[in-house]
């Protein structure tokens, strides 16, 4: 995201944001300390785990699969909880 | 200079003129003694069509600072008021208008903390508001408490302040006191409070983020941001002051002075007891003794200039603080000792406390502070220790 290299006198009065939106940049996605990896050969496609993600960062693929985007994706594994098939496990990030 | 005419006005109702004269768009308070009669004169003067704002009625104080923070974001000129515990409710949002640097205007009719339960006025409600980074000043009679509150519009919307600001009126000394003034004419104060366009308010066809979040890299630089354009207020509020010298013919400056020619004592005030002070002042000087009195006009920022020029030839400063700091002393003492340390090193500053919870503060009790300062100066000369005394303080221990 913008703004790291900002000084204060690069500060707009009252600290304003002149760009909406752009909590779009925020990559989430640093916070993360295990991936979800999914398997689906067993997926059903109910969608529950892009209904249920609070970052709203699951997207549906052409074949209707779900798949993260790890820009984003906090690693909080609420889609593998509530996967009904339990398709969905979370891996460890490691170092690259 | 303006004519105007004169009048018999409570203080509360003085602040009620000055907030309808300045057109504001948007109040927003919730009652508490003793500020009670500025909200409430207020609405009738809304009810009445006198006013063309809206009232919002609001379920605490914390929201009443929370609805002026929103509609001075959307560009409107807001008024609040507050006391003692009001405005320890509202404490937590009072920082808020000033990081975001909106203007919003308050009146606080200083009024002691809790416990034990107390209406009455001293200083511990301000003194809890030192660091919300708001233009604070204080007024002494109802005259200022009208002026200075025209004054706070027109200082809180300068493009140069940008800050909300507060001003301090004693509770009941001020508030609930008729005193004559003079109530200048209503298109001259118009003239002097333009409308104002804030640089970014809340317009859906110009849209900006407000109050964002900040997280590590950027908050220190924010903070700095903050201070600098704070302390850059400064001459603005004076020259503000100065042109609602020219306009109405009663000048104010961030320190007054009271007699301090050849003064080598002064007393320092801040608030309704000043006057008091003035009394005492004149029968010491009648009596042969060189004091003056100082009066903090301007609270924040502090005016660190303007102190150290009237202190240049004294020996000793008399502070009067209406709150204690506890396990420090008198909040205003340890300022005043912050700001001229390593500037004056033999001057002399020795404080009391008094007039706390409402209890008055007489002229012999002035006079009383100045001879005690001098033999408490002595003691510390020895290199004795001298603790802060509350004046008037019964001691008991006979049971
Ligand atoms: S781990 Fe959390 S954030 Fe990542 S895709 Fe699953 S539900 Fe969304
Ligand atoms: S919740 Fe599980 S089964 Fe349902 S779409 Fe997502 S991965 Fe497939």
């Amino acid at each position: 995201m913008g703004g790291e290299g900002l000084g204060w006198k690069d500060l707009e009065i009252g600290f304003v944001v002149t760009e909406p939106g752009n909590a779009s940049s925020y990559k989430t996605g640093d916070w993360r300390s295990e991936r979800p990896i999914r398997d689906n050969e067993r997926c059903i496609k109910c969608g529950l785990c892009y209904i249920y993600c609070p970052e709203a960062c699951i997207h549906e693929d052409e074949e209707g699969h779900f798949e993260a985007d790890l820009y984003y994706c906090k690693g909080c594994g609420i889609c593998a909880h509530e996967c009904p098939r339990n398709v969905i496990g979370m891996v460890e990030e490691k170092e690259e | 200079m303006t004519k105007g005419k004169i009048v018999g006005l409570e203080g509360s109702f003085a602040v009620a003129e000055a907030v309808r004269m300045a057109n504001t768009d948007v109040i927003s308070a919730y009652p508490i003694t003793p500020q009670t009669h500025i909200v409430e004169r207020l609405s009738e003067m809304v009810a009445d069509g006198d006013l063309d704002a809206d009232f919002i009625c609001v379920e605490s104080e914390h929201s009443a600072m929370s609805a002026c923070v929103g509609a001075s974001a959307a560009g409107a000129r807001v008024f609040t008021c507050s006391a003692g515990q009001g405005l320890e409710l509202m404490h937590e949002v009072l920082y808020i208008p000033s990081s975001m640097r909106l203007p919003v205007v308050a009146v606080a009719a200083n009024r002691a903390l809790s416990a034990p339960l107390s209406v009455w006025c001293d200083h511990s409600d301000v003194m809890a508001l030192r660091d919300i980074s708001w233009v604070q000043m204080f007024a002494e009679n109802n005259q200022q408490a009208f002026d200075l509150t025209t004054c706070a519009f027109r200082i809180a919307e300068d493009k140069d302040v940008l800050f909300p600001t507060m001003v301090h009126i004693d509770g009941f000394y001020l508030s609930h006191v008729i005193e004559d003034m003079v109530l200048p004419e209503e298109e001259e104060v118009a003239g002097f409070i333009p409308d104002y366009k804030h640089p970014f308010v809340l317009d859906p066809d110009k849209p900006v983020s407000m109050g964002c979040y900040g997280p590590p890299f950027i908050y220190s630089e924010t903070k700095k941001a903050q201070d600098v354009a704070f302390d850059n207020t400064r001459p603005r509020i004076q020259e503000i002051w100065d042109e609602f010298g020219e306009l109405f013919g009663r000048q104010y400056l961030p320190v007054e002075s009271y007699k301090m020619e050849g003064a080598r004592v002064a007393l320092v005030t801040m608030g309704s007891c000043s006057e008091t002070a003035m009394l005492a002042v004149d029968e010491l000087r009648a009596a042969g003794v060189d004091v003056g009195l100082i009066r903090l006009r301007l609270w924040r920022p502090f005016p660190f200039k303007e102190l150290r020029e009237a202190v240049k030839d004294l020996d000793l400063l008399v502070v009067l603080d209406r709150a204690i700091s506890f396990g420090m002393g008198g909040p205003v003492c340890s300022e005043l000792k912050s700001a001229l340390y390593n500037k004056r090193e033999d001057l002399k500053i020795v404080g009391f406390i008094g007039g706390l919870g409402g209890r008055d503060i007489q002229i012999s009790e002035f006079k009383y502070m100045v001879t005690q300062a001098q033999e408490k100066v002595k003691a510390i000369e020895r290199g004795k220790e001298v603790e802060t005394v509350i004046i008037g303080v019964r001691e008991g221990g006979g049971r």
